[in-house]
């Protein structure tokens, strides 16, 4: 182990540097959307109880977008520093999709977060209202073109090899809407609502707990069990529509995912197991006959291609994938299960006073941060060996950068993003602690703010 | 004019790249200009008179910050978009600069967020956004010299080694950049701060402008001699007489700006800094064109498919407008954004 290996650690350092990042979009799409809402609301019934819950939730929006945006910026720079070969030879794909989120997107929010968080007293209220409304799209825009991209490398068409290996684009609708686009996208917006609608519901269920801020608490406990009682179930079913879409075109993903090693029909669901890619089987399994075939094919003689029927190159390793999968799946029948617990007791008017379940929900609401990172190792690992999938593999797009340079870059990124992610962590915990402001909308004259930062809104009263 | 396929393909792949090599130009001059005040800011930091001037540096910035990193963004997606070959090229070259660039981007860019919401730690923040500043823009310094320099390339790979980068040309760029991102910051504080921080940022604004004069005379005596095509474009008489508004005016540019900081002007001295920003980047340019990989690819040969650059310019030429009038908006409507008493 002499020579450092840039392509593992380029791989790892990627894995850590995106898994980070994600966390933050997955929050702050929800997130922007649930505030256009809350103001929508508050414009439409001028009850001030929306705007002082906007408010507070704006701060909490202001740290995660700002951890966003950092973590962000160091992505658009790791397609060249790691993944040169990549770059070079599918620019002309990829390249377009990333500058149109940085123009459509990047710029929406970064031009109105600022009228956002520091406005309020300066601009009208539809002025604040419209740049909420800016911001939120400007988030689900981003989601759409970096999906589109990631989609295009999991299900590649719409282009053509040239003799140099560079890639060049023939039909550029095929290339944004290709085949996986539309499920991923679903997807991943939904998850991005689940898992701030799980957070909102679990924070507001603590104040409720704590008996302070009780009339706002029960607005976002309201409001998330709203969305998660509908949205958790039908994730399920995208989800499975995601699954047989995979199935069309990544086989091989599928079959590290469910950890079968031999084609059959009337596959079994393995429940548990411990794979070995050695000996080319599974330890310890346990299994519910026929029930994979049923899932995967929605039939129960529905033939499963196994590992063994890819060649040993073109096979990714399944342990990740298959613990990951029962991860996110687990996590969403947690969820579908707290939305129906939860509007049950709500309708016999028990949900405030059912403390056992809002102390459960307490616990569980950050669970949806796991499952979105469980369902990305699914999606990335289960595709590998290949970048592009079935055109270029990881080993071939990685960067000629010596592994010294990436095991310095790593150590850096796990250091200075450990820092930053536990002070995030920190200030949040700390607004939330403080609770929503309940303060008249439109303050006194002279009452201007002393200081315009993001936080400075929420540190200093 | 016929209009026929035939003229479009062979004028396409010529007058793309030159327009994207504009749009790229413009979005890192904005960036060189807006990430340039911000990040001066942060270097002047721990050097401002008191905390409270401290409170207003930083409020007076931080509606503004997260806009102004989107043009680096813009700068680095719009170069893998529209020249892959040189992007591929330029980021492994500058691996780790780019990397200390981003991190100390990183730093300071949380601490915006942090700072204010801390007490105890807040010594902490302070020290992440002016060191964050520092080096980020020390690296961007060192990236812009070893640009001007070039890079080992073999069959369109970068062939070179991990410290290539670190040269005594780039030390010098990155040591000119730091005082050039100091003159516009301090000029940013004439315009915004109030009177007692103002007349201390006229005061590193003399500092600053004798820095960079100097720079800037040592540069235009040390760039031609890199390339011995940049001499000869600079020094052919038939150029000599066309380029020389540039020097001419930079010298003006310096003499003028001396003068309005003489005179306690508000808002001229940013004006002039941008000025000569951008003569600077305008003699780069010249010096450079059509490189993008100097001294051994042109913008045409590292130019992305037609198609694709074509792809892009739909979507961007009614954009960019667009970006730069909301972007104008919110400087307008957050103007006045300092902290303690507003001024008129």
């Amino acid at each position: 182990m002499s020579e450092l290996d840039p392509l593992l650690l380029s791989r790892i350092q990627f894995a850590f540097t995106i898994s980070f990042h994600i966390l933050f979009p997955s929050f702050t799409i929800g997130l922007a959307a649930w505030l256009v809402v809350l103001e929508a609301l508050w414009l439409k019934t001028g009850k001030a109880i929306y705007m002082d819950v906007a408010r507070h939730w704006t701060k909490i929006f202001a740290v995660s977008f700002g951890m966003g945006v950092v973590s962000g910026v160091v992505l658009s720079y790791e397609f060249g520093t790691n993944w040169s070969e990549l770059s070079r030879r599918g620019g002309n794909v990829i390249g377009p999709l990333m500058s149109y989120e940085v123009l459509t997107a990047f710029f929406l929010e970064a031009g109105f977060l600022g009228i956002m968080l520091f406005g309020w007293k300066r601009v009208p209220r539809w002025v604040h209202f419209f740049a909420t409304c800016m911001v939120a799209l400007g988030t689900a825009i981003s989601a759409f073109w970096i999906l589109s991209a990631n989609s295009w490398m999991q299900t590649p068409v719409g282009f053509r090899v040239a003799d140099d290996g560079v890639l060049h684009v023939t039909d550029w609708w095929q290339v944004i809407f290709n085949p996986s686009f539309p499920y991923r996208f679903a997807h991943m917006v939904a998850a991005a609502y689940l898992t701030t609608a799980f957070i909102v519901a679990g924070i507001g269920a603590w104040y409720v707990l704590r008996n302070r801020s009780v009339p706002h608490g029960r607005i976002m406990l309201g409001m998330g069990l709203s969305l998660l009682v509908w949205l958790a179930p039908l994730q399920l079913v995208i989800g499975d529509l995601h699954g047989l879409n995979t199935r069309l075109h990544q086989p091989a993903k599928i079959a590290a995912l469910e950890a079968h090693w031999e084609t059959q029909r009337r596959a079994p669901l393995i429940l548990f197991a411990l794979p070995d890619p050695k000996a080319e089987t599974n330890h310890y399994e346990l299994a519910i006959p026929a029930l994979g075939s049923l899932i995967l094919t929605h039939e129960w003689d529905g033939e499963i291609r196994g590992l063994k029927s890819f060649p040993p190159e073109d096979r990714p390793n399944p342990i990740i994938p298959f613990f990951a999968f029962r991860i996110m799946v687990g996590i969403g029948l947690i969820m579908i299960a707290v939305g129906v617990i939860g509007s049950i007791l709500w309708l016999r008017g028990r949900l405030y006073t059912s403390r056992w379940f809002l102390s459960v929900l307490v616990w569980v609401s950050p669970l949806g941060f796991l499952a979105v990172l469980a369902g990305w190792f699914v999606a990335e690992v289960g595709r590998q060996p290949w970048t592009v999938y079935g055109v270029l593999r990881t080993a071939d797009a990685v960067s000629p950068v010596p592994g010294g340079s990436v095991l310095a870059s790593l150590i850096l990124f796990v250091l200075v993003y450990g820092i930053v992610f536990g002070a995030g962590l920190y200030y949040i915990a700390k607004l939330v602690q403080r609770g929503p402001d309940e303060t008249p909308p439109v303050p006194e004259k002279g009452e201007a703010d002393l200081s315009h930062r993001p936080m400075a809104a929420a540190g200093n009263p | 004019m016929t209009g026929t396929g035939a003229d479009m393909t062979e004028f396409l792949p010529v007058i793309l790249p030159l327009v994207w090599a504009a749009i790229l130009a413009l979005a890192v001059f904005l960036y060189v200009l807006l990430g340039g005040y911000d990040l001066g800011l942060g270097v002047l930091f721990p050097l401002a008179p008191s905390d409270k001037d401290r409170d207003a540096m930083m409020g007076s910035v931080a509606p503004f910050w997260d806009g102004n990193e989107t043009w680096l963004v813009l700068g680095g997606g719009g170069l893998l978009a529209a020249f892959p070959l040189a992007y591929s090229v330029m980021l492994p070259a500058l691996y780790l600069p780019i990397i200390l660039m981003l991190i100390g981007l990183i730093l300071r860019g949380v601490a915006f967020e942090f700072r204010f919401k801390s007490e105890r730690y807040r010594w902490m923040w302070d020290m992440a956004f002016s060191l964050g500043s520092v080096l980020a823009a020390l690296m961007q310094g060192a990236i812009m010299g070893a640009f001007v320099q070039g890079f080992a390339v073999t069959d369109n790979k970068f062939s070179g080694g991990a410290f290539d980068w670190l040269t005594p040309f780039s030390v010098l760029t990155a040591a000119a950049l730091l005082s050039g991102y100091v003159l516009l910051s301090a000029g940013w504080l004439i315009m915004k701060a109030d009177e007692a921080l103002r007349e201390w940022a006229y005061g590193i604004a003399y500092t600053a402008l004798v820095a960079v004069a100097t720079f800037i005379v040592i540069f235009s005596l040390w760039t031609p001699f890199l390339h011995p095509e940049i001499a000869a474009r600079w020094f052919k008489p038939a150029n000599m007489v066309m380029l020389s508004p540039v020097p001419l005016v930079t010298v003006a540019s310096v003499v003028a700006l001396w003068m309005q900081l003489n005179r306690r002007r508000r808002y001229t001295p940013f004006l002039l800094a941008t000025v000569l920003f951008l003569l600077c980047y305008t003699g780069l340019a010249v010096s450079l064109f059509p490189y993008i990989i100097p001294p051994n690819i042109t913008i045409w040969q590292a130019a992305a498919a037609p198609d694709s650059q074509l792809f892009m310019l739909y979507g961007a030429i009614p954009i960019l407008p667009i970006i730069l009038g909301y972007t104008a908006y919110s400087y307008y409507v957050l103007w006045d954004t300092t902290g303690h008493d507003a001024y008129h």
